[in-house]
């Protein structure tokens, strides 16, 4: 596979790239940041089965201005790439979102407009060349509205429906949308918040997303107990979820 | 030590007279006094014994922005005491882990550079198959390359290859100033001397160079043998030095007697390609300790059965054969979360080595003291050490290192007394890595290093920012 990642300096992104890049498979870094890219790049050929250079290029989720730009430059680098995977995202606890509504109107336009805006012209190119695979990091937050969640979940929910209608729409015409909706992972972006159950690593959901991506799976609960955690979730009636305070 | 530690517990019977215990860590396990403002307890950390003092990690792959003001940095917390602890002032420390990004890789020499928090685990899963190998390796591969260098960690290798310190080319660092400066033999020398073996009191560490070993094949060839007594074990481990590369003895310390230190020395080599396997070794499963067990069930009739078992266990007298590298350098971490057999009161480890000058008895006459104490450990390793180290407080020298772990109950402080005052005898020392109940006098009295490095250290952070619960602890250092 010849893929695109957005948001592989980091988290469960590095994760993946590493484990496609260990795997055979070629990759192109965008992010925000030339340095930081460079020294992610550099980890990747170390750690590469075949690919001894890993190309980047600048992308910033609330530049939309800026996607053309970047994908041009991965197409050219990679020779028409096959894979586009999104873990790029903000968070932040609904306390300071509230506390903060510019963080709060940044997050909900990375999380939802500008991610969508990216996946837009990605599908372009996609079907454009008969089809491939746009695999996005929503979350297991967007499946209720939930109280310590109201924001960030609301930004979550919107995408995971955008990539359903896609995977609808577009699946018969090649493009496989695939929607990872992860539950509590310890990432940076977890930081300092108390683990829950269940709570999994970025090399567990790694696998688990490279898994999905060879089988072009439309939806994946990871880890894996999240599956039946959310079915629960799904149908507890409203005056419970009035009670709870998850 | 190499392969350190086995498991195990030591039970005491308390003593006649009753020292007054240490201030801090007298009782690990007791419920902080305050909570935090929303009512939960203020958050706890511990090292690898599971003697737990408040504090907080914080982690982030940003390594630079994580250490600007920060007082100390932890890896993986496999140290077993309070090294990696914040002091109380402070109760905050900057988790490496996430920082773990290989920056440079040379195929011709084995050269490679990368984040302090890449683990040895990562590093052999990439490595191993391509016939590389970690110059120097601790009995855990549960470590960061940042620890590595902090505690100057030694292997079954020592007898040969010395410390890992000995094979780092450059550190990069932010000192205590903020500033981030780059440090080896010939670019700020004493700096980097004394982060060796510093316990990450002289600076972060932001980047470890140094350079990886090849070797003819991923497995090893293992023998091993049952050694009678504590004498024939030395005489062994002495005789195989010059032509084993690794070599450990895994002793009984509870017999006693003609008995006393019976057990197994395992020699080894990275086995030659034609009688090594073909495949490269397989990802082995691990178990798991599901919870907390508890404490009675490392009473002193386990630790005893499980020792005569460990012997026995070696049928015949001597064995031979190939080894996985995990089951020969890392056996302890088959089982995750092994640290919980040792119930809520947690544990210890003790390891000092005992100079060559001090003669060969020396090692008896601690096995004397520690089974007349009634010290019953599962597993305790032994090894010959090497030469000394460049890093400035380095923890081996020439002579045989013995390490052993021990459960804690409210005597241990007065058995580490007494241990520590035999070693201060026979001019030995202990390894601030696994340390949680040293005295400050003791530790100086064991370790004449201590002002010269002091004074580097000081030239280096004036004011004293950099502190951890262990340098107020044993170092003297202001909270
Ligand atoms: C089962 C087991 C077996 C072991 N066997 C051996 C052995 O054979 N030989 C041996 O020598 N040791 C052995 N050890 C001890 C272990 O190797 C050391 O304690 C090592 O330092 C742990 O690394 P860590 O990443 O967990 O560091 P931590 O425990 O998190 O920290 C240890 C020290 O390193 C400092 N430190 C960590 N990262 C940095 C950084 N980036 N910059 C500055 N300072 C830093 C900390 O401040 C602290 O003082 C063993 C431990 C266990 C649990
Ligand atoms: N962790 C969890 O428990 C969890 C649970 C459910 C869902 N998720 C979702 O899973 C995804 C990955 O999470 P994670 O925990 O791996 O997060 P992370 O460690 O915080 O990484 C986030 C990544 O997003 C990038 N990013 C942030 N804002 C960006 C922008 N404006 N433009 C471009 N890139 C940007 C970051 O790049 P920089 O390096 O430049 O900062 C970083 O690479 C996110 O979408 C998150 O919402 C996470």
């Amino acid at each position: 596979m010849k893929t695109v990642i957005l948001g592989g300096t980091r988290g469960m992104g590095r994760a993946v790239a590493r484990a496609l890049v260990e795997r055979g498979d070629s990759v192109f870094l965008l992010g925000r940041q030339s340095s930081d890219l460079e020294k992610c790049a550099k980890d990747l050929e170390h750690r590469s089965a075949g690919q001894a250079q890993v190309p980047t290029a600048i992308c910033d989720l609330e530049d939309p201005s800026g996607f053309d730009a970047a994908l041009d430059a991965a197409d050219e680098a990679l020779g028409g790439f096959d894979t586009v995977v999104i873990t790029a995202g903000l968070f932040g606890t609904q306390e300071k979102l509230e506390e903060d509504p510019e963080f709060a109107r940044r997050m909900l336009t990375v999380n939802f407009t500008n991610t969508v805006v990216f996946c837009e012209n990605v599908r372009r190119r996609l079907l454009e060349r008969g089809g491939g695979t746009l695999c996005v990091f929503s979350s297991v937050a967007g499946e209720r509205g939930r109280k310590p969640v109201v924001l960030y979940g609301s930004s979550k929910a919107g995408l995971s429906r955008y990539l359903e209608g896609l995977d609808h729409r577009d699946r018969e015409k090649g493009l496989v949308t695939i929607c990872v909706k992860p539950g509590f992972v310890k990432t940076g972006m977890t930081e300092g918040l108390e683990p829950p159950p269940f709570a999994g690593t970025p090399e567990q959901v790694a696998t688990r997303v490279v898994r999905a991506l060879s089988r072009g799976e439309p939806e994946v609960y990871t880890p894996g107990p999240w599956r039946f955690v959310m079915m629960v979730i799904r149908c507890l009636p409203r005056f419970v979820m009035r009670k709870v305070g998850f | 030590m190499a392969a350190d530690e086995g498991a195990v517990a030591v039970e005491t019977v308390p003593g006649p007279t009753r020292r007054p215990i240490l201030p801090k860590m007298t009782r690990p396990n007791s419920p902080p006094a305050a909570s935090s403002r929303n009512g939960s307890p203020p958050p706890r950390l511990s090292g690898w014994g599971r003697l737990f003092q408040p504090g907080r990690q914080v982690l982030s792959e940003d390594l630079e922005r994580l250490t600007e003001g920060a007082v100390l940095c932890r890896g993986l917390g496999r140290s077993y005491g309070d090294s990696s602890l914040p002091p109380a002032s402070h109760p905050e420390v900057a988790g490496t882990t996430l920082a773990d990004r290989i920056l440079d890789f040379d195929v011709t020499s084995g050269r490679i550079r990368a984040e302090a928090g890449l683990s040895l685990f990562e590093l052999n899963r990439l490595f191993l198959r391509k016939r590389w190998f970690t110059p120097v390796s601790p009995g855990t591969q549960f470590v960061t390359l940042g620890g590595m260098v902090a505690a100057d960690v030694h292997g079954k290798n020592h007898h040969q290859k010395g410390c890992f310190g000995e094979h780092v080319r450059s550190l990069r660092m932010r000192i205590a100033s903020g500033e981030i400066v780059t440090c080896s033999e010939e670019e700020n020398r004493e700096l980097f001397l004394a982060t060796i073996g510093g316990m990450g009191l002289t600076g972060h560490i932001l980047e470890v160079e140094f350079a990886l070993e090849k070797i003819p094949s991923p497995w090893i060839w293992c023998e091993s043998e049952r050694i009678r007594d504590i004498d024939d074990f030395i005489r062994g481990l002495k005789e195989a030095g010059p032509d084993w590369p690794y070599t450990v003895g895994w002793i009984d310390c509870i017999s006693r007697g003609s008995s006393m230190g019976r057990g197994i020395l395992q020699k080894g080599r990275w086995a030659h390609p034609y009688l090594a396997p073909s495949k490269p070794p397989a990802f082995k499963k691990r178990f798991t300790v599901p919870f907390e067990f508890p404490s009675w069930v490392l009473g002193r009739p386990t630790v005893q059965a499980f020792n005569t078992l460990y012997y026995w266990k070696h049928v015949s007298r001597f064995q031979k054969g190939i080894l996985h590298p995990d089951s020969f350098f890392y056996p302890l971490d088959m089982v995750n979360h092994w640290n919980l057999i040792y119930g809520k009161h947690g544990f210890t480890q003790y390891q000092c080595v005992m100079p060559e000058s001090s003669g060969r008895g020396a090692a008896r006459r601690f096995l004397e003291l520690l089974t007349s104490k009634g010290g019953a450990s599962f597993l305790c390793v032994i090894k010959d050490c090497g030469a000394e180290g460049r890093g400035m407080l380095s923890f081996p020298k020439p002579g045989i290192s013995i390490a052993l772990d021990i459960a804690v109950r409210p005597d241990t402080p007065q058995l580490i007394d007494a241990l520590n005052e035999l070693v201060i005898r026979e001019e030995g020392r202990v390894y601030l890595a696994k340390d949680a109940f040293t005295r400050p006098e003791d530790f100086a009295a064991m370790e004449p290093r201590l002002a010269p490095w002091n004074q580097v250290r000081r030239r280096w952070d004036p004011e004293q920012r950099l502190k951890s619960a262990q340098s107020i602890r044993v170092l003297g250092d202001s909270e």
